[in-house]
């Protein structure tokens, strides 16, 4: 079985993997002339390294046994998750047109009977960490060596399920479970830290104080995200481990960085071209 | 302005205290006083017996495993217990988990937690992917003296709104062995109401096996159709007893399958004319198997008498279970002096 790993070694480089990313989301925003392209960009950089830099997986076998699996709890983010399946191979590229179309097998929001390599329903928010209990319990009853990965948003950590799953993920020791927060400030109704007293720079300690390996960095730097998503696989202590990413709403395309932020970022029909235009400019190697 | 009814501490009127104390924590105790055969933990020893031979069965619970007689399967399979605290969103989704790769987990926890909290997580963690997470959930309908809190009287009309779920209302501890064996071979998600710690054995004595699906007949009469589902059908029966000792002969058709419902026989039996048709529920009268067979009947343009036996729409009050199955209307003796009422009515 030929499997996937960015440790593996390929000659295209992670702001490369980001930048087309963030691509293919643009283009799935210009076919539907809508779609949660703030999230999606800011959250690419995440992606990238979790694709192809941290994770095991098998592009022709999405549900190959031995693959690390990948929980978006979000379901909002679909596009910016599909983005990294084409980029990945799990999903054709050609289906970019058919995002969120009637009978597409990518709809708005992210759901597992529809999607290869989606591996959860998403999109009621609070339930992907504790599926992800559910799930490294089962690997390790298999004596599986697979990590599960929760892609989770701010906005989640409201939801008290949350938290009952960053409690019995410490109970059981579950140093194969590692959440990844993306944490861009910005739930549907405004600032995230303007909704449940959560001030900068605490997130880190609250997980730590509940007894999970925290690190917390700058999402849209590659390297630093490299070198956490590392460390928290390495991380030797048998607990959950969580790293929460600082990620900028709709990075890569500085028209729509300053544009003020909404859940929902509204992007005029002429500007999903402008944004490709730019981003083409900016291509790395 | 609170309504009256929520200010019964207004109203207290002292009572002498009678000679013969009900307790009011005895859960079962009134299912238990007939004087029948009971069989501890029916459900704990058939998850056992069956995870003998099913590596892939695995159970949890939300701090409730020894009022569900899960504790049974976690004494015997320490390894494949999981203990998931007080959490029941938790306790859906983690058993989601573990489902997606491969086990089949029996969650437990009391019924009000299951349909009231944990819906969401249910329908789309469990209920959505058809994952095979079977919940099994103590204090059914009126089955403990506590109030509202623990009482679920409208679980089945909570998850029978649900897609691809399964719901089960079983009758005694040999219907609650077979089906918990049964809904493990079974693909899906399920709901199955419990009656734990010591359960009456009732269908025995008629040779009865659950079919995940299946009404049967357990007791034939011309003069009235018993439709029933959990302990009521253990009421029903004595009802019937009681009522053939004044000359009413009554049928008992269990329907255990609260969906889907076997509408077919539950319509056949029904169009046999000439029968009172009484729907018999340890649940509220909305959205239960009443209304479930009811829908059926006129789906099927079955105009039948049709009366239903179920707890009114109210938040219960608390007390000694005998009393309040009297209260409201789960007795026999109830149930006898209704169906007498309705046939000279």
């Amino acid at each position: 079985m030929e499997t996937q790993t960015g440790r593996t070694g390929d000659n295209v480089s992670l702001p490369r993997r980001a930048w087309s990313i963030r691509r293919h989301a643009l283009r799935m925003g210009e076919v539907q002339g809508q779609g949660y392209i703030g999230q999606a960009l800011g959250v690419a950089d995440v992606l990238a390294v979790s694709y192809f830099h941290a994770m095991t997986y098998c592009a022709h076998d999405p549900e190959w046994e031995g693959r690390d699996r990948f929980y978006l709890s979000i379901g909002h983010y679909a596009i910016a998750l599909y983005a990294a399946l084409i980029e990945a191979g799990i999903l054709p590229e050609d289906e970019i047109e058919t995002y969120g179309m009637d009978d597409s097998r990518m709809p708005m929001s992210g759901m597992a009977a529809y999607t290869p390599g989606m591996e959860i329903t998403g999109g009621s928010l609070g339930h992907g960490l504790g599926i992800a209990v559910g799930a490294a319990l089962g690997l390790k009853r298999k004596k599986n060596p697979a990590f599960v990965y929760n892609m989770l948003s701010d906005g989640e950590l409201g939801e008290g399920s949350t938290w009952e799953a960053v409690m019995s993920a410490v109970q059981w020791k579950l140093d194969n479970l590692i959440a990844v927060v993306d944490f861009n400030n910005q739930q549907a109704d405004g600032p995230t830290r303007e909704a449940l007293a959560t001030a900068p720079g605490t997130e880190a300690a609250k997980w730590a104080a509940f007894g999970w390996y925290a690190q917390e960095v700058d999402g849209n730097d590659l390297d630093a995200v490299v070198a956490a998503f590392d460390a928290a696989r390495n991380h030797p202590d048998p607990c959950p481990r969580v790293i929460i990413c600082n990620t900028l709403m709709c990075k890569g395309v500085p028209f729509l960085e300053t544009r003020d932020k909404t859940h929902f970022i509204r992007v005029e029909a002429d500007e999903w071209a402008k944004a490709l235009a730019h981003l083409d400019e900016e291509m790395p190697q | 302005m609170i309504p009256a009814h929520s200010r019964r501490k207004d109203k207290y009127t002292p009572r002498s205290v009678p000679e013969e104390k009900l307790a009011t924590s005895a859960m079962i105790a009134s299912l238990d006083a007939e004087g029948r055969e009971a069989i501890s933990a029916p459900f704990g020893h058939a998850l056992v017996d069956m995870a003998k031979t099913r590596e892939d069965i695995v159970g949890l619970s939300a701090d409730l495993s020894k009022y569900t007689d899960l504790h049974v399967f976690a004494e015997a399979h320490p390894d494949r217990f999981y203990q998931m605290g007080m959490a029941e969103a938790l306790l859906m989704s983690a058993a989601a988990g573990l489902a997606r790769e491969g086990f089949v987990p029996f969650a437990t926890t009391y019924a009000v937690f299951a349909a009231r909290r944990a819906y969401d997580f249910i329908a789309m963690a469990i209920a959505e992917e058809n994952l095979p997470v079977k919940i099994c959930c103590a204090l059914p309908g009126l089955t403990t003296g506590y109030g509202p809190s623990h009482q679920a009287t409208e679980d089945l009309a909570i998850m029978r709104g649900m897609p691809n779920l399964t719901v089960i209302d079983p009758c005694d501890a040999v219907e609650i062995d077979q089906a918990t064996r049964v809904i493990a071979d079974t693909p899906g998600p399920v709901y199955m109401r419990l009656l734990r710690g010591k359960v009456p054995n009732v269908l025995g004595e008629y040779g009865y096996r659950f079919e995940l699906g299946k009404a049967k007949v357990i007791r034939d009469g011309t003069d009235v159709l018993f439709i029933s589902s959990g302990f009521m059908t253990m009421r029903a029966l004595d009802a019937a007893v009681a009522l053939a000792a004044d000359g009413v002969s009554c049928a008992v058709l269990h329907s255990p399958t609260i969906k889907p419902l076997d509408a077919e026989t539950i319509v056949a039996e029904a169009q046999k004319g000439g029968r009172l048709v009484v729907t018999a529920e340890n649940h509220s009268i909305t959205g239960g198997l009443g209304e479930a067979v009811a829908g059926a009947l006129m789906r099927a343009g079955a105009h039948v008498p049709f009366r239903q036996i179920a707890l009114p729409d109210e938040f219960l009050d608390a007390g000694a279970l005998p009393t309040l199955h009297d209260q409201y209307g789960l007795s026999v003796s109830s149930i006898t002096a209704r169906v007498k009422n309705w046939l000279e009515g």
